[in-house]
């Protein structure tokens, strides 16, 4: 090919699919743009109205009818209990589940596969039904519990159980087989093999997962709202007692006519956010950090 | 089916088991004995075959080399000998597999035990995501043998011809050796167990030369004090390590796909003077 030929083909414009490469690219910045200014603005709205709002008086005073002394002391220990609920109940059930599922489960058996479908539908029910499924039969009916934070926290953990049983099994199922099948073939049982290989090599997305699907329940509001997560608590909440929880005094708070009242409620939305990233920041790290590479 | 079961048996005329167990090893000084006697066995996956109509005894202290090409069940057949297959929902097994007179897939029989007595080496290394010696001890300690676990770790991972290369890094990832380091490490947890046959399936096939060469040299030295038998499809492999060689080949005239046993002799005998064309087109590189 002679020089003149090849420096055109290195030349040639191709005018039309660059210009909609730039397109496509601008569209890609569009889409992200929105997302990013309105998640930005709201904020910087809520960090410029709440901070100063964010004191003593709103993490340690009870909430009060006077804004300048009013705080949300219960909220926020409702909220910490039932995290502390949710947590000890949904990862033994929800590990469990998905162990079984993952390890013993044969799939060739309909109920299994029915199990599995359900468990993935139910990760996407709404919470407003798990309330009304919660009122029916833990605050009401069969169990009976009253309008208590222990129901709150059962209901709670009905609604994330979903996600950890999908968390834990994606971490289960990272585990390769050659892992088991190495186990296996030096004696070992199948629980042996469980316990000591494939837990401690999923734990970690395990723990991952389960953070995640704790710091949706932690902003929740639905199903508390209609178990009567109290919006008026004026002590510390116990386990068998009436609970508020900081999005439902969030909610509260700003559906006061008071201005002042709804500047409270963006220093508890600071706090509730600041809780969440903290959350989200341990899921990363503890995923980064013992992430393994097979 | 039955028709194939008998045209196999016509077709193996060599697998006269009796003469083989009389005969003596090379050093001459005791007979050897059957460790495995396979009987007529045939394993599906769901409905059709993978393996048919297999009968062959394997001998102590040899070592015994399946091959064939691809999908001849080659590797669903050793994994009949450490019921590896039950593993899969799906698998039956059929015919018997007396190891030591006694049927593995009998009824009180403990698929845990008889991977204890049985180990087995897989085609990709797979040691554990922990330390090199907790890789080796993990073995003893499900079985709980706790005495002297240092003292064993040591012994496995000497006659497995690792330890001068990982004495000063027990405490450090098994995943930082390499490749060859890692089989190795695979084939000491192995004996760790104290198992009476150590089952090998391709266990060079993802390993360079070099470390292909130290596994074979170091199934030369294990074979004095274990059974082994190997799965390969390098048939040099087969020629520089066995003693004895069994040759699989596909069955598709039932449709499917099923593995068959071909001929079963002296490994000698199988690379230059097979009794079965098909052994002699396979391993002269006519097909396969």
């Amino acid at each position: 090919m002679s020089t003149l030929a090849t420096s055109t083909a290195l030349r040639q414009p191709r005018k039309r699919s660059r210009v909609l490469g730039w397109a496509f690219l601008a569209y890609l910045l569009l889409s992200l743009a929105v997302g990013f200014t309105t998640l930005g603005a709201l904020l910087v709205d809520v960090l410029q109205r709440g901070l100063p709002f964010l004191d003593r008086i709103l993490i340690f005073e009870v909430p009060s009818v006077d804004p300048n002394i009013a705080g949300a002391r219960p909220a926020i220990l409702g909220t910490i209990y039932l995290m502390g609920i949710v947590f000890a109940l949904s990862v033994p059930l929800g590990v469990g589940t998905a162990l079984y599922l993952e390890e013993y489960a044969n799939r060739d058996r309909w109920y299994n596969r029915l199990l599995e479908v359900n468990i993935q539908n139910l990760a996407a029910v709404p919470s407003i039904i798990y309330g009304i499924l919660g009122l029916a039969f833990i605050v009401r009916g069969p169990i009976g519990l009253g309008f208590v934070l222990l129901s709150g926290g059962l209901i709670l953990t009905l609604l994330v159980l979903p996600v950890v049983i999908i968390a834990a099994r994606e971490a289960i199922r990272a585990v390769p087989s050659s892992i088991r099948e190495g186990g296996l073939a030096l004696g070992a049982t199948q629980w042996q093999v469980i316990w000591r290989s494939v837990l401690p090599a999923a734990l970690p997305g395990m723990a991952t997962g389960t953070i995640l699907a704790l710091s949706r329940a932690i902003g929740e509001t639905a199903p508390l709202l209609l178990i009567g997560g109290l919006t008026y608590v004026a002590f510390n909440p116990t386990l068998l007692g009436p609970f508020t929880a900081l999005p439902i005094q969030i909610y509260n708070w700003t559906a006061q006519p008071q201005e002042q009242f709804r500047l409270l409620a963006a220093g508890a939305i600071i706090l509730l956010l600041a809780l969440l990233l903290t959350m989200n920041a341990l899921a990363i790290w503890l995923r980064n950090r013992y992430q393994k590479r097979w | 089916m039955s028709d194939m079961e008998s045209s196999v048996a016509e077709k193996m005329p060599t697998v006269s088991v009796g003469e083989t167990v009389a005969r003596r090893d090379a050093s001459g000084d005791r007979p050897r004995q059957t460790v495995f006697d396979v009987r007529d066995l045939t394993v599906r996956y769901g409905g059709n075959p993978a393996l048919a109509g297999v009968s062959l005894e394997i001998h102590e202290n040899a070592v015994t080399a399946f091959i064939g090409p691809s999908g001849c069940g080659k590797s669903t057949f050793i994994r009949c000998f450490n019921r590896m297959n039950d593993l899969i929902p799906s698998a039956t097994v059929e015919g018997e597999v007396l190891y030591r007179g006694e049927d593995l897939y009998g009824k009180d029989v403990d698929p845990v035990n008889v991977r204890q007595l049985i180990g087995m080496v897989f085609q990709k290394p797979n040691p554990f995501p922990k330390s090199i010696y907790d890789n080796v001890a993990f073995g003893p300690r499900v079985l709980g043998w706790k005495q002297e676990l240092d003292e064993r770790v040591e012994q496995s991972l000497r006659q497995a011809a690792l330890w001068d290369e990982v004495k000063d890094r027990l405490r450090d990832s098994a995943l930082s050796l390499s490749g060859g380091q890692q089989q190795r490490l695979c084939i000491a947890r192995a004996l760790a167990v104290e198992p009476e046959v150590i089952l090998m399936d391709e266990p060079a096939s993802a390993l360079d030369p070099i470390s292909t060469t130290r596994i074979e040299d170091l199934m030369h030295e294990l074979k004095r004090d274990y059974t082994i038998v190997i799965v390969t499809h390098n048939m040099q492999q087969a020629a520089r390590v066995a003693d004895m060689t069994a040759f699989f080949s596909v069955d598709v005239s039932s449709g499917g796909r099923t593995g068959i046993l071909v001929e079963y002799d002296e490994t000698q005998k199988i690379f230059t003077k097979p009794s079965d064309q098909r052994t002699e087109d396979y391993v002269t590189g006519r097909f396969g």
